[in-house]
Parts: structure tokens; C-alpha cells; sequence
């Protein structure tokens, strides 16, 4: 059964690709229905798990002979335990609403643009009503089948890696999503940038990626296994954690850094942060969710899988050296991403920039070992996120069908263009209000608070200081710049013709909206902590219990204080208000204070690497490793050996073979015979008489010969 | 029956060039006869390795199929040849590349008669060294198959292009490429074959299987009035080189990517897909058992070189503007990956009493061999992309194609398909074998491996890059219209890379069947 989940979507993509490219409905009935069907035998894996008392311990889990080895075998399988239960239902559920949502946000039944071409957004199209008049309106996407082709490819990629039992399979998965990222991050190619950012995501997330390729093949010389369950017993984490490594690291702490690098590729940490926003180039939201909302998940997962191994050598008393780096990674990260997105403007952007910052809460709660917390983090936020990219999408949706309808040629992701969405689009306005209070922990109510509240607590609790108040002020500017984007797009009046005809979006598009909606507000009711006032024990607190069973030792449950809940209340409606005061009335960007040039350029990043790294790779590649190693060194001393052996063949040939092969003893011999020829010819006179007299000096000649010599 | 299973070899050997004697005789004219013929012969060829492969045994231990006849009495060198599952392995290869190419040759309209013929031998010389089991056999067939090649080259390679010599002095670079392959090659072997003299005379005998046992026992005293262990080691060093100009090895490699980019396009694709081999399989066969000390000695020198090949390869590939030359120096890269499992278990030893280094070691061989599978695969096939695209365009320059996509959307795919093969993505072929090199390589060659992790790095920069200015990007107006209307990849050459992207796909998922057989062989051979 969990073998099966991710074939539909796989069969889907070579069904697509192979056979069903030019029927655009049947591609999407396709794809739909595989992501109905896996999201289905994820429900009823999850059910079943639900059912099983102690299912840390009674994991699912099946196995295969992979590779041989020697004389023993790699194996590969799956396994469901508590937390790849909890991850596969977030994952089964917005995978689902992503598949539904791109029919209607590709403009599925619209007709064919009257200019639009493959590789380039769609420009709409022209019709003709029954009046007579003439209507611009949306053109479905040239490559729409091509789309859900990938969408296929992706969900394999993502289910794969959840129901892995072991590391192999994970980076598996791990790489066939990035390979859909790249391909979603560059689908309309024609763009160059596009095209561009599509190179820098792949490339990037390589660089964790091949650091991690290490911490697997290090993890196997040194456990000769890659399950989960043979790595995380007791006795192999206790060797692991005495044996010492590199640089200080024991084992377990330098293959944890390690697969933790290829987590900061993939999660979009900082120092190799710098792909994800570029990736909003994608051309959807939906696309952007995907990779935004539901890929970089997956190193959060890859970190939370590996939190046996992570924090094999940590007593309870001082964070070992790699957690420091992973809380302090996660913490710089939350609030270096918060300061960028403070200042962007482009709606997708400013979430792309939450993204990073929300992940680098769930790596700091990580880093400090509260693994409960950042799991939970790690579900509300993949629901809330999905929520707010797949509304902002919709946001895209009708502006662009204002933009269209209009004939004004603006960006419609712009939020300066924007203005009083939320009587034009209701729908997307009251989910969209929704995410944005749950990212910013709008207390009670929201998902996003009790599990930012909960990593806030943990900090807070085990006196880490530093990453908590740091965190603290993360979430306040959080809360601020959600506001922000929200008062921009939805409130005051229209700032362009085009928002002021945009028109809320079919229902392929918002009932995901809604669905996911339910999940940012009901989900974080599965996780509110025992000693919560009134609240707490009204609801057992279900997440804790059920995803801390997948440790060998049940996490225990934090002490109540009051101290962080009042600060993550305060800086969570602190920052919202503050963002509703400040840009209530603002019209233009000018009006904007906080258009810092440091900010947008997002502390220029780009700009360094492309100075330390990039220039300098392409000229070691060009001019040192080809122009000057290969052809003027190697080559050139090739050729001087050519050239040493011809000018040796030179001087066979002139100076021996030509003066005393060919003139001495060829030409010379020639010539001696010659010239005894015509010596000889005068003898040759033809009298027998001479002969004779020759015969008998011969005679003679030979006679005292012999009598000397002989005799 | 009883014939065929005492003669397989044979018959999988010669009947290429029966079916070239069978060309010969054919009208000149008479093309597509020429074209058939030859296909069908190479198809024969395939499907009797593939019986080959069914009727072999992994488990048993030794040489199978073995065949011995008199050849030159005199010296004591017999015709003796078989298999075991590393030279099955490399024949199987070489059976399916051979079809694959001559197929791709099919739009090959001058001399078509004489390319066959030529393709043909090439095949005999190529599974001859595969197969040999005599070091005079083995080295007959390493020289045969180097003169098709270089015909080919210089007859059928690429008719543009110069190279600049010294003093301004300029060749056609077909030429050039040719001769360079030729010589460089024939160069490389001297030592070889002097080391190959020596051990006839030593031994009185050429025999493989009784080299194994008497060069490695012998350690003590003189040889040629030097101490044995000098001999060994500058026999080794002769081994040594010849393999590696031929794998080719960092600095020995600037023939590569002369040769793959001047060659027709289905020389390139043996080159990359099979030729290479003969010097990763000069290794594994001769190297390492012939050697074992010398290359335990010296393993820490060729780690170097592999490290240095992988990524300088990378970095050199990553520099071209020249798309052949891109895939050609990628080849650089891939092969250092086998070198450097090769130098692995060269580390370790034969004799390893550490049953945990011995685990690395067999896993290092595993990779290194199925690297040699994988990159045949995958090279050919991105050889005959590039010469897919080169034919309709009569270019090779990077920037001259961008945004091709949208008019070839078939042949893109199929571009994005086989280059993430040879980028080494998870779910295909080429990650498998990089993964067990990489994992076998670490615990024995720690500082080495982390160092080829730039080139893996690298590897995925100029696929990209590729991938970025051929397909992606605003697309060049000259292809969309009129006369040069590129055209989208033709049926036949769909169906010539069918069987590489099923392999590349299979061998991604499914590597066991391939590896079950590797891994015995390693495992008989250390």
C-alpha cells in the first residue's frame, strides 16, 4: 500500500508526456485523478496509523534487496511512523488542492491566445460576444498538458520522500523535486530570466546538495546501512556519537552538519538563500507554492528525520556544536529574511521572503532540540503558506483579467498596483486574511500561533536566549509586513483601472482556498499545550503525543510560562497593527519609508556571489582549465613533442639520410658502380684474343696466390 | 546447439567481420543493402551477447565460455579467450552501442560501404580486448581497433574547422584530431607492449590466467639486473599510461576532446560509449590483478589524477562554447568517477584484513564498473543529440542555437532526459554508479573524494549550461524560419535513442540485474 503512493502521479507524468501532450482535458483528468488517488491511500494510511497504539514503536514498514554489496545487499523501503504520517497527511492535502487549483489558474476552457506561443506566458485572447463586441479575456497556457505533467513528476518526487525508510530514497526524491523546480522555476523558458533563475535554483541547491551526498555516503561507511531504524538504534547512535571526525566533530555531529548543508540548499537558508526568491520567476503561484511552500519542507523533514543522529552526543545541557550552527543559521536566517521582505513589493516575493524566514524558525526550534515544535511549525506553516501563495496566485488571477479587460499594461503582481481587493474578490480576500493572520500568529484563533508560540516557549524555556529573542523580533516584523502586503492589496481604493476590474476567480481556484483556509485555523487545535490557560486540556493536546512518538525517548512536555506567550501576543498584534497604521494611506512607494535600498537589493547578495563566485567559476573554466591548462600547456608540450620529433625527422633526413644514405653510400655506390661500369666497358672489346690473354693473367694471378697463401 | 554454446564467443567475435567480408562483395551502390546489412549483422552480434548474458552463471567462479586455439606456437601466445562478469558486462555494452550506432549512421551517403566495413572491424577490435585472455591477443585487438577509428575520423569527421599548430602553421582539424588520436594512443602503448615482451619472455608464456599467479608471487631478487620490485614498478608505470591516455586520464586526455569533436557522429558515440572502456578495462583487467602491490603503492597517484580529471574535466566542459567539445570533455569528468573507484580499492589491496574496508572497496568496483555501463549510455546518447542538432544546423556554437525548445519539443525532451543521466540525477543510471563510487571511495580516500564533489558540483553547471543555451532563452529568430526551419527529431532517430533512454531509466530504478553480476565478478577478482 505505501509503495503505492507515489505511482499514480509517476504514471500520470509518462502518461502525459507519452501519449495524452495534446489533449489538454484528458491531461488534466490525468493528473487530478492520480493526485486524488495517492491522496486517498495517504488518507488511508494516516487512518490506519491513527488506529495504532504506540505506532512509533508498531512502525509500517516494508523492505527490498536494492543493491548488492559485496556479500551483503543495500536495501531500500518504506515506512510510515508518526511523523511521516503527520507529514503525508499536509502533503496528500495540498498536493490535491495544487493539482485542482492549476486547472482553473491555467485558465483550463479558455480559449487559445491569438499570439501566445510556447515557452511564454499567455497573452490572452480575443473573442467576439453575441453583440458583436470585441472582449480581450484570458488565453489557457500553451503548455498546459506539459504542466501537469510536471505537477506529476513533483508529487512522486515529494511522496517518495515522505515514505522513505531510508536516506537513499529521501535524496531521491529530494533531487527528482529539485529537478521539477528547476523545470516549474523555467517553464516559460522563453524568458531569460526565468531561464536564469531556473540555472541559479538547481545550481544552488547542488552545492547543499553534493555536501549531502557526503553525509550519506559517510552515514553508510559508518553504519553500513541507510534505514532509519538500523541508524537510529541505540547502539549505532552511541557509536556514532563516541567515535570522533573531523574538526572536532564526532561522527554523528560532523555526517549531521553535513546533511544539514544540503538542508540549507533546499530550505533556502541562509548563505544559499539566494535562489528561492528568484524562483517566484516560475510562472505561477502555484508553481512558487510548490517549490515555496512544499519543497523547502522538505529539508525541515530531512533535519527533523535526522534529529536522532543530530543530537546523538547532546546531554540535555549545552547544544553541541552542530546544533549551535543549526540554531544559529535558523535564527540569522529568520530574521535577515524578515528585513527583505519588509521592503519587496511584489506579492509573491514578500512571501517567498516569509518562506525563508518561517523556515529558519522551524531550523533554530531544531537547533535548540525542540523537535515537536518544529514539526508542528513545519505542518501549520505548509498549510498557511500553501494558503496565502495559492491566494496570492488568485490576487495574480484577477488582476490580470482586470489588466486584460482594461487594455492597462501593468504588473499585476505589483502591490503598489493594487488597492480594495476584498470587495472585488471576497472569496480570496477573507482566506487570504486568514494565512496572513495565522503567518503572523494571530493568537488563538490561528494555527500559526500555537506553533510559533510553542517554538518561542521552547526557547524560552531551555534559556536560550539569543535565538529566542531574536525569533521574538523576527515574528513582530513578521506580523508587520503581512499586514503590510495585506492593507496594500486589499484595502483602501484601487490604485489602477486593472484592480479596479479584477474579478474574483472560478472555483477550481478558490475552493482550495477554502479548504486550506479550515486547515490554517483547525489544525493548530490538534497542538495546544496541556497547561494552557482555560484552553489547555479541553483538547489533548494530540500533535504532541502522537509525532513525539517517533522518538525513542518520548520529548517531555515544557513547563508553562507565561513570559513568551505574552511576548508572541505582543509581537504578533503589535506588528499587525503597526503594519495596518503605517500603510493605511500609503498610495505610492514613494509614501513608503521603508523603500531602503540595502533592503530591496536584499543585502546584495546576488551581487557578491556574482563577484566571489560565479565570474571567477566561469574564468577558471574558460581561460584556466580549457584556454590556459589544456591548450597551452598540455597541448603546447604535445606539440613541442611533435615538433622535437620532426625537427629530428629533419635532421635524418638532411643531414644524414639525404647527405650519407642517399648521396654517400646510395648515390655514391650508384655512382662508384657507374663509373667501374665504364672502366670496365673498355676492356669489354670484344676480341677473344684480349680474353684469353685476361684468362691467363687470371691464371697466373691465382697460381701464386695459391703457392703464397696456401702452400 | 552443442556448437553454439563451445563457439559463442567466437562467433560474437568474428561475425562482425564476416558480415564486413559479406560488404565487400556488395554493389557499392547498392546503399541501403549496405546500410541493412550491416545493422542486421550488428543486430546478430546483439542477440547473441544477450544469449550470451542468459546462458552465463554469476555465481560460478573463473572464466566462462572459455576458448583456446593455436596461434603463434612459437612464443607460446594461444588464441585463448572468455568471459567473466566484468568483460560480459563490457561486451553487452559494446553489443548494444554497435547497432545503435550504425543505425545513426544511416544518413552517412559517401563511401557508406567502406564506413560499414570500417564500423564493422571497429566492433571485432573493441570485443576482442574485451575478451582476450592472452596479453598478445589482448594487445593485437587494442591496435586493430584503432585504425577503423582513425579512418573514420579522418575520412567522415567534420569537414569545417582548423587547428592552429606553431608558427601560424594550419591542419584541418579532422586531421589533426586523427593523427593525434592515432599517434598519442600508439605512443601510450609502447611501454605496454614492452612490458607485455617481457613478461612473454620471463614466463614463456602469454596466457592470462597463468600471469595472475606466477608475475604476482614473484618478489625477491632480479630481474634484467634490477631488483624485481623496480622492474614491477616501472611495468606498472608502462601499464599504467598506456590505459590511461586511453580512459583518458588528467593530463593525457587533450586527444578526447579533439577526436570526439572532429569524429562523425557515430564515431563519437563509440568513442565516449565504448572505447574509453578499453583503458578503465585495462585497469580492472590487468592493472590491479597484474599489480597489486605497485597499485596499493601508487593509489594515492592516481587518485590524484582522478580527482584532477573530474574536475578539471568539469571546469573545462564548463568553459566551452563549442557543444560537442562540452559533451566530449564531459567525458573527462565522468570516467575520472571510475578512476577514482578504481584507485579505491587499489588502496585497499587484494589482501585487506578490515572487513569494513574491504565492504568500500567492493563497493567502489561495483560503482566504477557500472559508471563504465552508465556513461556509455549516456554519452552516446548525448553525442548523438548534439550530432542530431549539428546535421540540421551546421553548427556547433552555443550561442548560434537559444529558445530551440518550442521548435523541437520532442528532440527537447529528449535532450532534458538524457542530459540528466549524465548529470548523475537520482532515479536514472548515472547517480547509482556516482553514488557507490562516492560511498566506496570515502572511508578509504576521504580527502579525495570531498575534493570530487566540486566537479559533481560542476557536472550540473555545464548541463546546464547546455541545457540553457540550446533549448531555453528568446529564441533565435534564423531557426524559426524559411530554408533553415530547424527541423524535430526524425523517427529514426527516435528510435535510436529508445533503447539508451530504457536502459538509462531501468538501470535508475532497477540496477540490481546489472550489478548482481558485477558484484559477483568483483568479488571473484579481489
Amino acid at each position: 500500500m505505501i509503495w503505492l503512493l507515489p505511482l499514480p502521479p509517476l504514471l500520470a507524468f509518462f502518461l502525459i508526456v507519452l501519449v495524452t501532450n495534446k489533449k489538454k482535458a484528458l491531461s488534466h483528468t490525468l493528473g487530478v485523478g492520480a493526485a486524488a488517488l495517492s491522496w486517498l491511500g495517504s488518507m488511508i494510511v494516516f487512518v490506519r496509523a491513527l488506529g495504532v497504539e504506540h505506532f512509533g514503536e508498531h512502525a509500517f514498514e516494508s523492505v527490498v534487496d536494492w543493491l548488492p554489496t559485496g556479500e551483503t545487499a543495500l536495501q531500500i523501503g518504506v515506512r510510515i511512523d508518526p511523523l511521516g504520517a503527520a507529514v503525508l497527511f499536509f502533503v496528500a492535502w495540498t498536493i490535491l488542492m495544487i493539482f485542482l487549483y492549476s486547472v482553473g489558474y491555467q485558465n483550463f476552457g479558455q480559449p487559445a491566445g491569438d499570439h501566445d506561443v510556447k515557452g511564454l506566458p499567455p497573452h490572452g485572447a480575443t473573442v467576439t460576444d453575441n453583440m458583436g463586441k470585441k472582449h480581450t479575456v484570458m488565453s489557457i497556457e500553451p503548455m498546459y498538458s506539459r504542466f501537469f505533467a510536471f505537477l506529476g513528476l513533483f508529487a512522486c518526487g515529494m511522496y517518495t520522500l515522505v515514505v522513505s525508510n531510508n536516506l537513499l530514497t529521501l535524496f531521491v526524491g529530494w533531487e527528482i523535486m529539485g529537478l521539477c523546480s528547476y523545470l516549474l522555476i523555467g517553464f516559460w523558458y522563453g524568458k531569460k530570466s526565468a531561464r536564469d533563475a531556473a540555472v541559479k535554483a538547481f545550481m544552488t541547491t547542488r552545492i547543499g546538495d553534493v555536501f549531502m551526498l557526503l553525509g550519506i555516503a559517510f552515514l553508510y561507511s559508518a553504519t553500513g546501512s541507510l534505514s532509519f531504524e538500523v541508524i537510529f538504534a541505540e547502539g549505532t547512535l552511541h557509536a556514532l556519537a563516541t567515535t570522533p571526525a573531523f574538526f572536532g566533530f564526532s561522527a554523528a555531529g560532523f555526517i549531521g552538519l553535513l546533511i544539514f548543508i544540503g538542508v540549507v540548499g533546499k530550505s533556502a537558508q541562509w548563505p544559499l538563500h539566494v535562489w528561492l526568491p528568484d524562483a517566484m520567476e516560475g510562472p505561477t503561484p502555484v508553481s512558487a507554492m510548490i517549490h515555496a511552500a512544499t519543497m523547502v519542507s522538505a529539508g525541515v523533514y530531512a533535519v527533523l528525520r535526522m534529529f536522532p543522529l543530530i543530537t546523538a552526543d547532546f546531554s540535555g545541557h549545552g547544544l553541541t556544536m552542530t546544533m549551535s550552527i543549526i540554531a544559529f543559521i535558523g535564527s540569522f536566517t529568520a530574521i535577515f529574511a524578515a528585513t527583505i521582505a519588509v521592503a519587496q513589493n511584489d506579492i509573491k516575493r514578500v512571501l517567498a521572503y516569509s518562506t525563508v524566514s518561517q523556515l529558519g524558525f522551524m531550523i533554530a526550534a531544531l537547533g535548540i532540540g525542540a523537535y515537536v515544535a518544529a514539526a508542528f511549525h513545519l505542518i501549520t506553516h505548509a498549510f498557511f503558506k500553501a494558503l496565502l501563495f495559492l491566494g496570492s496566485g488568485s490576487v495574480i488571477h484577477g488582476m490580470e483579467h482586470g489588466a486584460l479587460h482594461t487594455g492597462e499594461h501593468v504588473d499585476p503582481q505589483d502591490l503598489f498596483n493594487m488597492g480594495g481587493l476584498r470587495k472585488k474578490m471576497p472569496v480570496t480576500f477573507w482566506t487570504f486574511l486568514i494565512g496572513g493572520l495565522a503567518l503572523s500568529g494571530f493568537p488563538v484563533l490561528t494555527a500559526g500561533f500555537w506553533s510559533k508560540d510553542e517554538i518561542l516557549a521552547d526557547a524560552f524555556g531551555h534559556g536560550h536566549w539569543v535565538v529566542f529573542i531574536t525569533l521574538a523580533v523576527a515574528a513582530f516584523l513578521t506580523a508587520f509586513y503581512t499586514m503590510r502586503q495585506i492593507t496594500l492589496a486589499f484595502f483602501g481604493e484601487p490604485r489602477t483601472r486593472a484592480a479596479a476590474h479584477a474579478q474574483e476567480t472560478p472555483w477550481t481556484m478558490t475552493l482550495p482556498l477554502v479548504v486550506l483556509a479550515t486547515f490554517a485555523i483547525g489544525y493548530g487545535w490538534t497542538g495546544i499545550p496541556e497547561h494552557f490557560p482555560i484552553l489547555g486540556g479541553l483538547i489533548p493536546n494530540w500533535f504532541h503525543e502522537f509525532v513525539g512518538g517517533t522518538l525513542a525517548v518520548h520529548p517531555e512536555v515544557l513547563e508553562f510560562s507565561i513570559w513568551p506567550l505574552l511576548a508572541s501576543i505582543g509581537v504578533a498584534l503589535g506588528g499587525l497593527s503597526f503594519g495596518w497604521l503605517a500603510y493605511r494611506k500609503v498610495r505610492t512607494p514613494r509614501q513608503d519609508r521603508l523603500q531602503i535600498p540595502v533592503l530591496k537589493n536584499k543585502w546584495y547578495f546576488d551581487e557578491a556571489y556574482d563577484f566571489l563566485f560565479v565570474r571567477p567559476a566561469a574564468w577558471i573554466a574558460e581561460q584556466f582549465s580549457y584556454l590556459f591548462m589544456d591548450r597551452t600547456i598540455i597541448d603546447g608540450i604535445l606539440h613541442g613533442i611533435a615538433r622535437g620529433a620532426l625537427f629530428l625527422g629533419g635532421v635524418f633526413r638532411n643531414y644524414i639520410d639525404k647527405p650519407v644514405i642517399n648521396e654517400f653510400f646510395g648515390d655514391g655506390t650508384g655512382n662508384l658502380v657507374k663509373r667501374a661500369g665504364a672502366g670496365l666497358r673498355k676492356i669489354q672489346v670484344g676480341r677473344l684474343q684480349y680474353y684469353m690473354l685476361a684468362s691467363l693473367i687470371v691464371l697466373v694471378a691465382f697460381a701464386v696466390l695459391y703457392y703464397l697463401l696456401l702452400a | 546447439m552443442e556448437f553454439l554454446n563451445s563457439h559463442l564467443l567466437t562467433l560474437i567475435l568474428f561475425f562482425p567481420v564476416l558480415a564486413a567480408l559479406v560488404l565487400l562483395f556488395l554493389p557499392g551502390e547498392a546503399v541501403k543493402l549496405i546500410r541493412w546489412t550491416a545493422l542486421i549483422a550488428s543486430l546478430v552480434s546483439l542477440g547473441l551477447s544477450i544469449f550470451l548474458w542468459r546462458q552465463f552463471d554469476p555465481a560460478a567462479a573463473g572464466f566462462q565460455f572459455e576458448e583456446t586455439y593455436t596461434w603463434y606456437a612459437a612464443i607460446n601466445s594461444t588464441f585463448h579467450i572468455g568471459v567473466d562478469g566484468l568483460s560480459l558486462t563490457m561486451v553487452l555494452l559494446t553489443a548494444i552501442l554497435t547497432p545503435i550506432a550504425i543505425l545513426a549512421s544511416f544518413n552517412i551517403s559517401e563511401r557508406v560501404k567502406a564506413y560499414m566495413m570500417l564500423f564493422l572491424f571497429l566492433e571485432t577490435g573493441m570485443l576482442g580486448v574485451f575478451l582476450a585472455l592472452d596479453l598478445l591477443i589482448f594487445f593485437v585487438f587494442w591496435e586493430v581497433g584503432l585504425v577503423p577509428m582513425y579512418f573514420l575520423i579522418n575520412q567522415w569527421g567534420s569537414e569545417k574547422g582548423e587547428r592552429t599548430l606553431w608558427k601560424g602553421i594550419k591542419v584541418q582539424a579532422r586531421n589533426y584530431a586523427s593523427l593525434k588520436f592515432m599517434i598519442y594512443t600508439m605512443a601510450g602503448s609502447l611501454g605496454l607492449l614492452l612490458a607485455i615482451q617481457m613478461l612473454g619472455v620471463l614466463f614463456q608464456t602469454f596466457d592470462l590466467l597463468v600471469l595472475y599467479q606466477r608475475w604476482t608471487s614473484l618478489s625477491d631478487g632480479t630481474l634484467l639486473g634490477l631488483p624485481v620490485a623496480t622492474v614491477k614498478a616501472v611495468a606498472f608505470w608502462a601499464f599504467v599510461i598506456a590505459f590511461a591516455v586511453k580512459v583518458p586520464v588528467w593530463p593525457f586526455h587533450t586527444w578526447l576532446p579533439d577526436a570526439h569533436t572532429e569524429a562523425p557522429t557515430a564515431g563519437s558515440m563509440i568513442l565516449a560509449g565504448v572505447l574509453l572502456k578499453l583503458g578503465a578495462y585495462g585497469f580492472l583487467r590487468l592493472v590491479l590483478p597484474l599489480y597489486p602491490a605497485e597499485a596499493q603503492r601508487f593509489a594515492g597517484a592516481l587518485a590524484f589524477l582522478a580527482v584532477m580529471a573530474i574536475i578539471f574535466g568539469a571546469f573545462a566542459s564548463y568553459g566551452q562554447k563549442d557543444f560537442k567539445r562540452l559533451v566530449a570533455y564531459s567525458s573527462v569528468n565522468h570516467m575520472g568517477f571510475v578512476l577514482l573507484g578504481i584507485a579505491a580499492a587499489a588502496k585497499v589491496g587484494v589482501a585487506g584484513t578490515d572487513a569494513a574496508l574491504n565492504l568500500s572497496r567492493n563497493i567502489a568496483l561495483n560503482g566504477a564498473v557500472l559508471q563504465m555501463f552508465n556513461h556509455g549510455l549516456s554519452a552516446a546518447g548525448m553525442f548523438f543529440l548534439v550530432g542530431v542538432l549539428y546535421e540540421r544546423t551546421h553548427t556547433r556554437n552555443l550561442d548560434d542555437y537559444g529558445g530551440l525548445f518550442p521548435l523541437v519539443p520532442v528532440y527537447g525532451g529528449i535532450l532534458i532526459f538524457t542530459s540528466m543521466a549524465s548529470l548523475g540525477l537520482p532515479g536514472l543510471n548515472g547517480f547509482v554508479s556516482e553514488f557507490l563510487v562516492v560511498r566506496g571511495s570515502w572511508p578509504i580516500l576521504t580527502v579525495y573524494t570531498a575534493l570530487a564533489m566540486l566537479g559533481l558540483l560542476f557536472t550540473g553547471a555545464y548541463i546546464l549550461k547546455g541545457i540553457k543555451q540550446v533549448l531555453h532563452g528568446p529564441l533565435n529568430e534564423h531557426w524559426a524560419h524559411g530554408e533553415h526551419r530547424l527541423a524535430e527529431i526524425k523517427a529514426r532517430e527516435i528510435i535510436v535513442m529508445v533503447p539508451l533512454m530504457v536502459l538509462i531509466l531501468v538501470l535508475g530504478i532497477w540496477p540490481g540485474w546489472l550489478l548482481e553480476v558485477i558484484n559477483k565478478a568483483m568479488l571473484m577478482l579481489f
